[in-house]
């Protein structure tokens, strides 16, 4: 038990599998980053809230995480971006926070003893009542959570300039800045909810399709092997971000696992086998594809073309045939460096090899 | 790809002395630069004219050469050692300057020698102020709109530009020497004249001006694979115009989004690859606008820096010892990251704690110093703090400071903080003007009403940084009101950082009863651990800081083992010599068999390195941190001798407190510090003393100088770096002193000695085990008794004392060692006139000498010391004794008038060297000649010499003269002293003085006529004169003396460098010679 003062939220208690990310900067893109659902987030940097927010810095349309644990919420902000202080928006949105505690006592604990579940709530509901409701809370693992974040609708977003390309979209929690990327290359996009049939997504026939990153256990996401195939079949060029990238690996034969405490913040070393290059990546990841060196077992089409240099885990892949690549990290960052921007521009050559310039 | 197998040896410049702006960070560097080669195999030859460095001792590298850092000096070496390759980026601007004359003057093509690390190209890019800004403006990055100038025209028409007030900028200079600030055209002519002459190059930039934005840097790594990291981001308290050596600053950045951070890191990748700095790091610095977010890229500087050693202690991330292994060859992800030792180096480092950073000035040294901040560097020292929170960093940096206050606190008067009033005109006037009284003028302001806006306006400092000041100083108001603290106001006020003897001093309590009441409600510091990942992975290397948090960290081991208090920030006084001795001390302890635990707040020091120590606690050196750490370690003792005056002001309290005191009993300490009880162990002992007595009033003062006659020189006890120490000739200027020096020190009386006026002096450093005594060796002073210890230049062996002296030298040492009975270090000041031996002082514990005398004699003095400490005894050890020094050494001390316009040069009784150097030679000239080429003062070998002596110096200074007149140096003086010396048949040509009329002295010195000066004080009544001549000389780079002893070692000196050739000899090599002379041969 952790004891620190609530901000935000009402007295009602907050679920969720508690992390922490190591990011110095960015508390309002991880906060509204749709991975975080069902996550109650520690952010080990001990100053939050100094530079307030804005909208502009907001990766969806709401804050998905469950909960905050921050060491000192600021109780002033000063920067001449920023629109409201952290405070008013978590108490906007709803989100318990809790400060004041020892941050790195919990990291720690989170470290060697795993993500696990936990709740945030006020202490007159006592020690046992709260504890009570954790354990009712579903573990992390085998949750599909893309339902909760995905759109509702398809909608569809136009290119930055002249249109090059036509790209569905699956939103598992898909980020802003994904996008924006996309549409800055000339993409032109339809976005799709995660349920989204591959027929129906496929009809239009788009010239690529990316698959988002997204919240929970890509084990338990479904219609997981029916897209990939319908993708395979079209040798359709396929970019994937995070559980976009776990996708790909089930689809293609391989299998994913639970890490300890996962990959969550902005500096971890990504090596980039073909470039002999690391890369400063940002990462946010509680699962992983198995991986046996460059191989990825049960998907013997696929390759590894990076590996985390902290772990050794698997980073991302490439089809050996089709056009498919993905990364288990986050390449649009926010929060985070923009070392790996490099894998979008990767995913336009794709769709310009199978359809050139006219 | 591994390291180079293609180059065998390296070679390493240092950054020569201690000067404002060059400080002990790059022995730092070059101490992990030194054991990083090593390391890999690679034969290792350093060449630094330093020797109070940790990197100069023989241990380190393969080759050492104590030597003046000159391009024709380092070619001697060069030529000897044939080092394949020579790293340019671990010695400051220093090391990079001479590197790249090196290449320019085609040496290294010459020998074959590559540089590694940054490329000629590289660095002339970074560091040419115009190369830069078209680098920068080719990858799209805009620097401060201005231009460059090579005469006051040019600059004149980039103004018409940038319009006022504008920014002045030399190219090729550290520290900002000669940089300035102009607001209007009669300051822009004159910061462009200085700027163009302090340049190597004679090139100025002209910056627009960005004062009031908000200042960045950032640390950058890159390997030759191209892999490119952030270490650290760092923002500044102070906004732009304060040199970021003189702000507070602030690690990592405070209030940047994600957005505005990436953005300024993708430009500093861009910057380095443009650059193409290959393999090593750099520091970049940005400004941003506040109220729009425009960036600029300021500048960047291709080597390890000021900020790069702040990087690597705030971070964990070893920048230099990194930046060393990539520029022989490895990859960023081929090296482990230290701390965790699991992962790779190749990341960037997260902190779960801030870091803040605070200059230490040297003001009170320099009352005529101008105390405005600006481009050019005038801090001496920094301390930085580790804290969960900024407000919690702040505190503990605050207390750190050794400034006299128990942290953030107003001084006692207005005065004390700067100021006339505190009504708000005349805060908001000061606040405006940046000094070193600003946050303690901040303090004032907020509580006096001003509003944050006000503050913020006034000061250009970030509303976040002032809002969390008022936090603390509304703290501060709500405990001091409470009835009763109870434990969980006591624990709000210790998690914000406030130390137990400020809170003391708010409610008007001791510190023990603060402690008292902290200790009986159970709160005591948790200690978390510096990690570089933020708790993601285990950390293998103990590096805490203290905090109050749940969880601690620190876990005591069941070895035995020693605590070691370091020296605190650098001042005058107080320097990288009691850094050396520290490291000394947990270096022979570790041989020992004992875990070392170092405590130190000084981020510049090799000390706080976290490999030097089996644990660093990186904490403010007070008491109530000292003896928390004891507390939670429960160590042998405690080595209170080696970090100067920091640990010693602490050693009576520890023992107070049953803190065991390793060596040295804290009595007997007090026994030399005091005064009755010293007269009476001299007495007792039979040595004599200069005629002395005590006043703790005005009145008996005056009755001690009467009783023992004018001159006196008075000061007060328990001082070091002769802090307020003046020779006083008559009664009024002993009551105008009085009154300064109470102030000076409260608690401690004003201590009165006969001054004896034209003695020789002399310092011997002493190791003693308790039984036996080990002469470390006898330092001639050159100048004349008044001058400071620490100023004077000092020669070993002894040059011109007669032997019967030095031997009673001696045998007073250790008579007084023996009777204190000291075991450690000690030192002994004497002083010889008239045929008696007097002894001015005695200081049971490291000297300022002890790096210097090591160096020349190869005794290392300060490990003896230690390793005594612990009960070895000196029988063990195979000892060289002090007859047998293997040449002559010269100290020469480096002062810091050049920085600071407006100081007097001259010198006396309180010291205000910065740093020192060392000659090393076979004979005394040569030794000299090298000590004075290192310490910048380079000697003419032939050209025009002005004599301006006081009366009484006329007879003296002759032959001396007559000596320059033989050598073939015409020979100018004023009137009265040029018919003196035409009268004993040297022809010498009068010139007027300053207030005789024109062309005077000083034009002759401007227009570079003149090449030496000699010049002793002529007197109350000519003091301007002599002001403005010793100025112009230090504006002119002509050197100077102002004793007619170092007059004549300059005379040797150029005698010495006219007949022989510059002759080089590593440290180590001089030690075998002697070896073998001993053997018998």
């Amino acid at each position: 038990m952790f004891e620190g003062g609530l901000v935000g939220a009402d007295e009602s208690v907050a679920l969720g599998e508690v992390v922490f990310n190591t990011s110095l900067v960015g508390y309002q893109e991880i906060l509204t980053d749709p991975s975080y659902a069902g996550q109650i987030v520690t952010l080990t940097a001990p100053l939050i809230g100094n530079y307030g927010v804005t909208t502009a810095d907001d990766e969806a349309r709401r804050p998905w995480v469950a909960g905050l644990v921050v060491r000192e919420l600021s109780a002033s902000y000063s920067n001449w971006r920023a629109e409201s202080s952290l405070a008013d928006y978590l108490a906007r949105h709803g989100i318990a926070c809790i400060e004041g505690l020892d941050t790195r006592k919990l990291t720690r604990h989170i470290r060697s003893e795993g993500a696990m579940r936990a709740g945030i709530g006020p202490a007159d509901l006592g020690v046992e009542e709260i504890l009570r409701r954790v354990r009712e809370h579903p573990p992390m693992a085998g949750l599909d959570l893309t339902g909760v974040v995905t759109t509702p609708e398809p909608y569809g977003l136009a290119a930055q300039g002249e249109t090059r390309f036509r790209v569905a979209v699956y939103d598992f929690g898909v980020k802003r800045r994904s996008l924006e990327l996309l549409t800055g290359r000339g993409c032109e996009l339809t976005v799709y909810p995660a349920a989204t049939p591959p027929a129906r997504a496929l009809d239009s026939e788009p010239d690529g399709v990316f698959l988002s990153n997204g919240p929970g256990d890509p084990d338990a996401v479904a219609g997981v092997a029916r897209l990939i195939e319908a993708l395979a079949e079209r040798e359709l060029p396929v970019f994937g971000i995070c559980l976009g990238h776990q996708l790909i690996s089930l689809g293609f034969g391989g299998s994913t696992y639970k890490l300890l405490y996962g990959h969550r913040g902005g500096n971890h070393p990504v090596h980039h086998l073909a470039a002999r290059q690391v890369e400063i990546t940002s990462q946010n990841h509680g699962f992983a594809v198995l991986a046996e060196g460059e191989s990825v077992p049960g998907a013997d089409a696929l390759v590894v073309t990076h590996i985390n240099l902290n772990d050794g885990t698997l980073e991302g892949v490439r089809h050996r045939e089709l056009p498919v690549l993905a990364v288990q990290y986050h390449p649009e960052s926010a929060p985070g460096p923009h070392d790996s921007r490099y894998l979008f521009d990767e995913f336009i050559g794709l769709m310009e090899k199978r359809k050139p310039r006219a | 790809m591994p390291k180079r197998e293609d180059i065998q040896s390296v070679l390493l410049l240092g950054s020569g002395p201690i000067v404002i702006g060059q400080a002990c960070e790059f022995d730092y560097s070059g101490t992990q630069a030194v054991r990083a080669l090593k390391e890999e195999g690679y034969r290792t030859i350093l060449v630094n004219s330093n020797p109070a460095t940790i990197m100069t001792d023989p241990d380190l590298a393969d080759a050492t050469y104590i030597e003046p850092l000159t391009p024709e000096w380092v070619e001697r070496v060069i030529d000897l050692e044939r080092p394949d390759a020579l790293l340019p980026t671990m010695g400051g601007q220093v090391g990079l300057n001479v590197s790249l004359e090196l290449y320019d003057s085609g040496i290294l093509e010459k020998y074959g020698v590559q540089l590694i690390g940054a490329d000629a190209r590289a660095i002339r890019l970074a560091e040419g102020r115009e190369e830069f800004a078209e680098a920068m403006a080719r990858i799209g990055l805009e620097v401060p709109h201005g231009g460059f100038a090579r005469s006051l025209d040019q600059a004149l028409a980039v103004a018409e530009r940038t319009g006022f007030p504008s920014i002045i900028r030399p190219s090729f200079t550290l520290g900002g020497t000669g940089g300035g600030i102009a607001y209007n055209r009669e300051e822009f002519e004159r910061a462009v004249r200085t700027g163009l002459e302090a340049s190597p190059i004679g090139e100025v930039l002209v910056d627009k001006s960005v004062i009031g934005w908000k200042e960045y840097e950032l640390e950058v790594m890159r390997d030759h694979a191209d892999n490119v990291v952030i270490v650290c981001s760092i923002e500044n308290f102070d906004a732009m115009g304060v040199h970021t050596g003189d702000s507070i600053t602030v690690a990592p950045a405070m209030t940047l989004s994600d957005t505005e951070y990436q953005r300024m890191r993708d430009a500093a990748i861009a910057c380095i690859r443009e650059i193409g700095v290959d393999a090593g790091g750099c520091n970049i610095q940005f400004a941003v606008h506040p109220g729009t977010g425009e960036m600029l890229i300021i500048e960047m500087n291709p080597r390890v820096s000021r900020s790069s050693a702040l990087a690597s202690k705030a971070t964990g991330f070893p920048i230099a010892r990194i930046g060393t292994k990539l520029a022989v060859g490895y990859r960023l992800d081929e090296l482990p990251n230290a701390i965790t030792q699991k992962t790779p180096a190749c990341f960037e480092p997260v902190l779960d704690y801030v870091v803040v950073k605070i200059p230490r000035f040297a003001f009170e040294k320099f009352p005529k110093a101008d105390p405005v901040l600006g481009v050019q560097m005038k801090a001496v020292g920094e301390v930085m703090a580790i804290g969960r929170t900024f407000k919690q960093a702040w505190m503990k940096g605050f207390r750190s400071l050794e400034n006299g206050r128990a942290g953030w606190e107003i001084g006692a008067t207005l005065a004390d903080d700067g100021l006339a009033g505190d009504d708000h005109e005349t805060l908001l006037a000061a606040l405006r003007q940046p000094t070193a009284d600003r946050p303690f003028q901040i303090k004032r302001a907020l509580l006096n009403g001003l509003s944050d806006k006000q503050i913020c306006e006034a000061s250009h400092i970030d509303p976040w940084f002032i809002d969390q000041l008022r936090q603390l100083v509304g703290a501060e108001t709500w405990y001091r009101s409470l009835s009763e603290p109870d434990r969980e106001a006591v624990w709000e006020v210790k998690r914000l950082g406030f130390g137990d003897a400020q809170l003391a001093r708010v409610r008007d309590e001791s510190e023990s009863d603060v402690r008292a009441r902290r200790w009986a409600f159970g709160i005591h510091p948790s200690y978390k651990m510096v990690d570089t990942c933020a708790g993601e992975f285990p950390a293998a290397t103990p590096y805490l800081y203290s905090t109050y948090e749940d969880e601690n960290e620190s876990v005591r081991s069941e070895r035995r083992k020693v605590v070691v208090l370091g020296s605190g920030p650098n001042r005058i006084g107080q320097g990288v010599e009691f850094d050396y001795c520290c490291v000394s001390a947990a270096f022979a302890l570790a041989e020992e068999g004992y875990e070392t635990i170092m405590v130190n707040s000084n981020p510049e020091t090799v000390s706080t390195d976290f490999d030097v120590s089996d644990k660093l606690y990186f904490e403010p050196l007070t008491l109530e941190d000292v003896l928390e750490i004891v507390h939670l370690e429960r160590p042998l003792g405690v080595v209170v001798q080696m970090g100067g005056q920091t640990p010693l002001k602490l050693a009576s309290a520890l023992r107070d407190l049953d803190v065991p005191i390793l060596g040295t009993s804290v009595d007997a300490i007090d026994r030399a510090e005091d005064r009755k009880r010293f007269e009476a162990l001299a007495r007792g002992l039979g040595i004599e003393q200069p005629a002395n007595g005590l006043a703790t009033s005005e009145a008996e003062a005056i009755e001690v100088a009467t009783r023992i006659g004018y001159p006196v020189l008075v000061r007060p006890s328990y001082v070091l770096g002769g802090r307020a120490m003046e020779i006083v000739y008559d009664e009024e200027s002993l009551k105008s002193y009085f009154h300064r020096a109470i102030q000076a020190s409260p608690e401690h009386p004003v201590l009165i000695d006969r001054f004896l006026e034209d003695a020789f002096e002399a310092d011997v450093d002493a190791v003693a085990d308790g039984q036996s005594v080990l002469i470390g060796g006898v330092m001639q002073h050159i100048e004349d008794a008044g001058i400071h210890s620490g100023d004077s230049a000092q020669v070993v062996p002894p040059y011109l004392l007669r032997d019967e002296h030095v031997a009673k030298m001696k045998v007073h040492t250790r008579e007084l060692a023996e009777a204190l009975g000291v075991v450690g270090l000690i030192n002994v000041q004497y002083a010889i006139k008239d045929e008696v031996v007097y002894v001015l002082e005695v200081n049971p514990r490291a000297s300022r000498t002890v790096p210097f005398l090591s160096k020349a004699t190869g005794n290392p003095l300060a490990r003896l010391a230690a390793r005594c400490m612990v009960g070895r005894k000196l029988a063990e050890f195979e000892l060289r004794g002090d007859g047998e020094i293997p040449g002559v050494a010269v100290k020469e001390s480096v002062f810091p008038f050049e920085k600071l316009p407006g100081v007097d040069t001259l010198l006396g009784p309180e010291m205000r060297s910065t740093g020192e150097v060392m000659g090393i030679a076979d004979s005394f000239g040569l030794a000299m000649a090298k000590a004075q080429i290192a310490a910048g003062n380079p000697l003419p070998l032939s050209g025009c010499v002005v004599v301006t002596v006081h009366d009484k110096d006329k007879p003296n200074v002759t032959p001396i003269v007559r000596r320059f007149h033989e050598l073939g140096f015409e020979i100018w003086a004023t009137s009265g002293t040029a018919r003196y010396l035409r009268g004993r048949g040297i022809p010498a040509r009068s010139v007027q003085k300053v207030h005789e009329g024109r062309p005077n002295i000083v034009d002759h010195i401007i227009s570079g006529e003149i090449d030496l000066l000699v010049n002793t004080p002529l007197g109350k009544h000519a003091q301007f004169d002599d002001y403005a001549l010793r100025r112009a000389a230090i504006q002119r780079r002509i050197p100077y003396t102002t004793t007619l002893s170092a007059a004549s070692a300059m005379c040797d000196a150029v005698i010495a460098l006219r007949h022989r050739k510059l002759q080089v000899l590593s440290l180590q090599q001089r030690a075998r010679r002697v070896q073998e002379v001993a053997a018998g041969t």
